[in-house]
C-alpha cells in the first residue's frame, strides 16, 4: 500500500428515512489494492451505505470521491461508469440467457446493422471465465448453473469494466468451502491489480483471512477502523455491539411454568436439521443466527406453513401435527411474521379489521360480523399496546412501522395464544417503538405466555431472552442461558466457529 | 393571503370528495350535462328503461365484483350466460323437465362451470386470466355442442309462466329490476357484513397475509367463482325469460362490459377494494352512457368502442390515484 490516493472515499454521508436516521455522518475510504472489511450488525447501516454508493439512494448530506474526484451517483449505471462494481448477495441475473449475455448485458459487442457479434462476445467472456477458473463456458445458460457459479457470473460481470472499486456483499453466504477458495483467489488477483475492495461479511474467519483493514458501523454511525493484523475478535465485537448489556434482569430465575412447546429432532429438508428445543410458559426463548440460518423456517414449521421431514412437535406434552396455519392457530400457536407488510398486514384494510382477521368467524351476531365486538377488541389492544392511530377506520398502510407492528402483535395477542412466536420483532421500526416492543415481550412472558423471539440483532436477542439458541447453516450450534451468554460466544456460535461447544 | 388559504382549503375538500366519491360525482355531472343537452334523457320512462335493460349486465356484475375483490378475473361470464340461457330454454321444452325442473337443473349446470373455474384457480393455483379466457371459448363450444348450433325458442309462449322473470312486473316495477335490486341488497350484505365478505377483501388485498392469518384462501377464491356463476345463472334466466328464445351467442362480449362496470364502480383490478354499491353505480353509469349515445343518434356499434375507452380511463385513473401521478412511463 504505497499509494495514498484512496480508490474510493465517502465523507460524512447522512441518510434519513421517516423516523430513522439510517446513516449518521459515515466516512470511510478504501485504498487501491486493499481489502477493506465493512462490519456491523444487521441494521447498522451497511446496506444503506452501499445503496448510497451505488446511486440507489441519494444521500441527504455527504460526498463521494472516486480517486479523490467528487462524484454524484445518480443510479447504478453511473456507478458502473465510474468503475464501482457490486457483487450482490441476491443475484440479479437473467436465467434464460447465456453466461456471456449476462456478463455483457446492455453492452453486447455489435457488428454492422446492430447484429450481435457473438464470436467476440464468447471469446471475451471465456477469457474472463478462465481467470475465474470456473468449469462452465460462455455459452452455458445461467439457469443451469448452481448458485455459487451464478455468483461467479456476477463477478465476471464486475471484471468486464476497468473496476476501481469492487464491493462484495456477503459473497460467501451460499458457497461451499472449495468455492470460497476460488473466490478468495479472485479477490487476491483483483487486489494485486490495484483494485480497492470492500468486503461485507459477518464471518470472522474470513475477515481475518483476507482483509487488510476493518471499518465498523453501529446504529448508522461510523465507529472506527482497525488494522486487521493488530486486532482480534473481541475488539471487533465490542465495537459492533458497543455497550455492555445489562442482563441482571434475567439473572433472577423467572417463574417458569411447564413446558409449553417442545421440538424433537425437527428437520425440514436442508433448511434446518435435527432441531431440538423447548420453551416454557413464562419464558422468552431467543433464536439468533444470520439470515438464512434456518430460524424463520423453524417458525414457519411450528406455524403449519411447512411440513417437517423428520422429528416431532409436542404442545403441552402431546404430539401434534400441523397441516396448515388454520390448525396451528386452533391449537394456540401464533406467529408474528418476519415481514410485516408482505405477511403480517392487509395494508388497505383498516386497523380494526386487521386485528380481528384471524377470529372474524367467532365475532358474529347472527350471520353478520358484530361491529361492537370488533371495536371492543380493537379498543382493548389499542390501549394495551399504546397503538397510535387516528381511528379504527384508518388503513394500516397509513401508520408508522412501529404502530403497524403493534397491530400485528395485537392481532395475535387477541387470539390468546399458548405460544407466541415473533420473527424479527423490531425490523425497520424506530428506536422508541423498539424499546416499547421489547418491554412488551418481557411483560408477556411475565404474564405466563411462552414466547419465541427470532432476531438478527444481538442486543435485541440478549435483551429480551431468558435462553438463546444459536443457529448456523440450519443447525442449532449451542444453547445459552442468560447467565452464561457472552457476545463473543454468540458470534462464534452463529459463525460456525464452535466446533468444541455443544 | 387569507383568500388563497381559503381557496386551497376549498380545493382540498373538493379533491377529497373526488377521491372518496369520484364515481358518484362523475355520475351526477354526466347525468346533469346530458339532461341539459337532451331533456328526454331524464324522462322517467327512459330512466326506467335504462335500469331495466341494465339488469342482466348488473346481476352478472354483482358476482364478478366478488371475484375481482378477491384478486382474480372472470372473463367466462359472457359465454356462461349463453350457456345458461340455451340450457334453460331447451329443458323448458323438454317434456321430462318443464319450467319447474328446468330452472334448478340449469342452476346446477352453471354452478358446476363456476366450480370448475374456482377449482382450477383456487386449488390448482392457475392464473385466473388464462383459466377464464380458456373457459370463455370452451363454454362457447359446449353451448354449441349442446344446441347443435340451433337457436332455442319456446314454442307456446302464451302457455308458460316462464316469462315472469324477464317480462313480469310487480307493483309497477319490472321483475328483472326487482331481482337485480334484491340480489344487490343480499350480496351487498354478504360482502360488507359477513365474515366471508371480510375474508374476500383480505385474500384480494394481501393473499400472503391472509394465509398467515389462517384464512383458507383456496376455499374463499372457490366461493367467489360459485357466486359469480350463481349470478350468471340468474342473469341467464332473466335473459331467456325475456326473449323466450336465445341464440348461442347471446352473451358474447358481455364479459368486457361487466368488467367495465365493475372497474368503473371503483373496484381495483389488483384486488382488495370495491363494494356492491359502487358496482351498481358503475352498471348504471355504463347503462346511461350507452343510452345517451343512442339518444345522440350514434350507431349501436359505437358503444363497443366507448366501453373500451371507459375501461382504459377507469383503470388509468385507478392506478394514477394510487401512484399519485398521471404520467408514469415504464422505467
Amino acid at each position: 500500500m504505497t499509494q495514498h490516493t484512496p480508490a474510493l472515499r465517502l465523507e460524512g454521508i447522512v441518510k434519513t428515512f421517516p423516523g430513522v436516521r439510517a446513516l449518521d455522518g459515515v466516512s470511510f475510504s478504501v485504498l487501491p489494492g486493499e481489502v477493506h472489511a465493512l462490519m456491523g450488525e444487521n441494521g447498522a447501516g451497511k446496506s444503506t451505505l452501499m445503496k448510497v454508493l451505488g446511486g440507489i439512494y441519494q444521500p441527504d448530506a455527504g460526498r463521494i470521491f472516486i480517486e479523490e474526484r467528487e462524484t454524484v451517483m445518480r443510479g447504478p449505471l453511473e456507478a458502473k461508469a465510474e468503475g464501482v462494481m457490486f457483487i450482490h448477495q441476491e443475484l440479479s441475473l437473467a436465467e434464460e440467457l447465456s453466461v456471456a449475455e449476462n456478463v455483457y448485458l446492455g453492452e453486447l459487442p455489435r457488428k454492422r446493422f446492430g447484429r450481435v457479434d457473438w464470436a467476440t462476445l464468447y471469446a471475451r467472456t471465456d477469457a474472463i471465465l478462465q481467470k475465474l477458473k470456473v468449469r462452465f463456458d460462455a455459452r452455458t445458460r445461467v439457469g443451469e448453473l448452481s448458485i455459487a457459479n451464478q455468483q461467479m457470473v456476477e463477478i465476471a460481470r464486475a471484471l468486464t469494466v476497468n473496476a476501481k472499486a469492487v464491493i462484495f456483499d456477503e459473497p460467501t453466504a451460499s458457497l461451499t468451502d472449495a468455492e470460497k477458495v476460488v473466490l478468495f483467489d479472485v479477490i487476491a488477483d483483483l487486489r494485486a491489480q490495484g483494485v480497492g475492495i470492500v468486503y461485507i461479511s459477518h464471518r470472522m474467519e474470513e475477515i481475518f483471512r483476507i482483509t487488510d483493514r476493518i471499518s465498523i458501523l453501529r446504529d448508522g454511525a461510523y465507529r472506527g477502523t482497525l488494522e486487521t493484523a493488530a486486532t482480534d475478535e473481541d475488539e471487533i465485537t465490542r465495537m459492533m455491539i458497543g455497550r455492555s448489556l445489562d442482563l441482571s434482569r434475567n439473572a433472577a430465575a423467572p417463574d417458569l411454568g411447564p413446558v409449553a412447546l417442545r421440538a424433537e429432532g425437527l428437520s425440514c429438508g436442508h433448511l434446518f436439521e435435527d432441531a431440538t428445543f423447548e420453551v416454557r410458559e413464562g419464558e422468552v426463548l431467543g433464536f439468533y443466527g444470520l439470515v438464512g440460518a434456518g430460524r424463520t423456517e423453524i417458525a414457519e414449521t411450528l406455524f403449519g406453513l411447512r411440513t417437517p421431514t423428520a422429528g416431532r412437535i409436542l404442545l403441552k406434552g402431546d404430539e401434534i401435527s400441523l397441516g396448515s396455519p388454520v390448525e396451528a392457530i386452533a391449537r394456540g400457536i401464533s406467529l408474528v411474521p418476519e415481514s410485516r407488510k408482505e405477511q403480517g398486514l392487509v395494508l388497505g384494510m383498516n386497523c380494526r379489521d386487521n386485528i380481528t382477521l384471524p377470529q372474524v368467524d367467532d365475532l358474529t351476531a347472527g350471520p353478520f360480523v358484530s361491529d361492537g365486538a370488533e371495536i371492543s377488541i380493537y379498543d382493548q389492544y389499542r390501549d394495551r399496546l399504546a397503538i397510535k392511530s387516528p381511528s379504527w377506520r384508518t388503513p394500516v398502510g397509513n401508520l408508522s412501522g412501529g404502530n403497524q407492528q403493534k397491530i400485528v402483535i395485537g392481532k395475535w395477542l387477541s387470539m390468546r395464544p399458548e405460544v407466541l412466536i415473533v420473527d424479527e420483532p423490531t425490523r425497520g421500526i424506530d428506536v422508541g417503538s423498539k424499546s416499547e416492543i421489547h418491554n412488551l415481550l418481557r411483560e408477556l412472558a411475565k404474564q405466563g405466555y411462552a414466547v419465541i423471539v427470532i432476531s438478527s440483532e444481538m442486543p435485541e436477542v440478549l435483551h429480551v431472552s431468558d435462553r438463546i439458541v444459536a443457529m448456523y447453516h440450519g443447525r442449532i450450534m449451542r444453547e445459552f442461558t442468560a447467565a452464561e451468554v457472552t457476545e463473543d460466544g454468540l458470534i462464534q456460535a452463529i459463525s460456525g466457529l464452535t466446533g468444541d461447544a455443544a | 393571503m387569507a383568500d388563497t388559504a381559503l381557496k386551497s382549503t376549498a380545493m382540498k375538500s373538493v379533491g377529497g370528495l373526488l377521491a372518496r366519491q369520484g364515481i358518484l360525482v362523475a355520475f351526477v355531472v354526466f347525468m346533469v350535462g346530458f339532461a341539459l343537452w337532451n331533456p328526454r334523457f331524464i324522462d322517467i320512462d327512459n330512466v326506467f328503461g335504462v335500469i331495466r335493460s341494465s339488469a342482466i349486465l348488473g346481476v352478472m356484475a354483482l358476482g364478478v365484483t366478488f371475484v375481482v375483490i378477491g384478486g382474480n378475473l372472470d372473463l367466462s361470464v359472457g359465454s356462461m350466460l349463453s350457456f345458461s340461457a340455451i340450457v334453460v330454454l331447451d329443458l323448458h321444452e323438454n317434456p321430462a323437465f318443464g319450467p319447474a325442473l328446468a330452472i334448478p337443473a340449469m342452476y346446477a349446470m352453471t354452478l358446476a362451470l363456476g366450480a370448475l373455474n374456482g377449482f382450477l384457480i383456487g386449488y390448482l393455483r392457475l392464473n385466473s386470466l388464462i383459466v377464464t379466457l380458456g373457459m370463455l371459448s370452451a363454454i362457447h363450444g359446449l353451448t354449441l355442442t349442446y344446441s347443435g348450433g340451433q337457436n332455442m325458442d319456446i314454442a307456446n309462449q302464451s302457455e308458460t309462466w316462464f316469462g315472469v322473470f324477464g317480462r313480469g312486473s310487480a307493483l309497477g316495477i319490472p321483475v328483472p329490476v326487482l331481482i337485480f335490486a334484491g340480489l344487490a341488497a343480499l350480496l351487498g350484505m354478504i360482502l360488507a357484513k359477513t365474515p366471508f365478505g371480510r375474508k374476500v377483501y383480505a385474500v384480494g388485498g394481501n393473499g400472503t397475509a391472509a394465509t398467515f392469518s389462517g384464512i383458507p384462501r383456496a376455499r374463499v377464491v372457490f366461493a367467489t367463482y360459485l357466486i359469480s356463476a350463481f349470478c350468471v345463472a340468474t342473469a341467464g334466466l332473466i335473459q331467456a325469460s325475456r326473449t323466450m328464445g336465445a341464440q348461442n351467442t347471446v352473451g358474447q362480449g358481455l364479459e368486457l362490459e361487466v368488467l367495465a362496470a365493475v372497474i368503473l364502480g371503483g373496484a381495483s383490478l389488483l384486488g382488495g377494494s370495491g363494494t356492491i354499491f359502487k358496482t351498481v353505480i358503475g352498471v348504471l353509469i355504463l347503462g346511461f352512457i350507452q343510452n345517451g349515445l343512442l339518444l345522440a343518434g350514434l350507431e349501436f356499434y359505437v358503444q363497443f368502442v366507448v366501453t373500451w375507452i371507459i375501461i382504459i380511463l377507469a383503470v388509468w385513473l385507478d392506478i394514477a390515484t394510487k401512484r399519485g401521478k398521471l404520467w408514469s412511463p415504464i422505467a
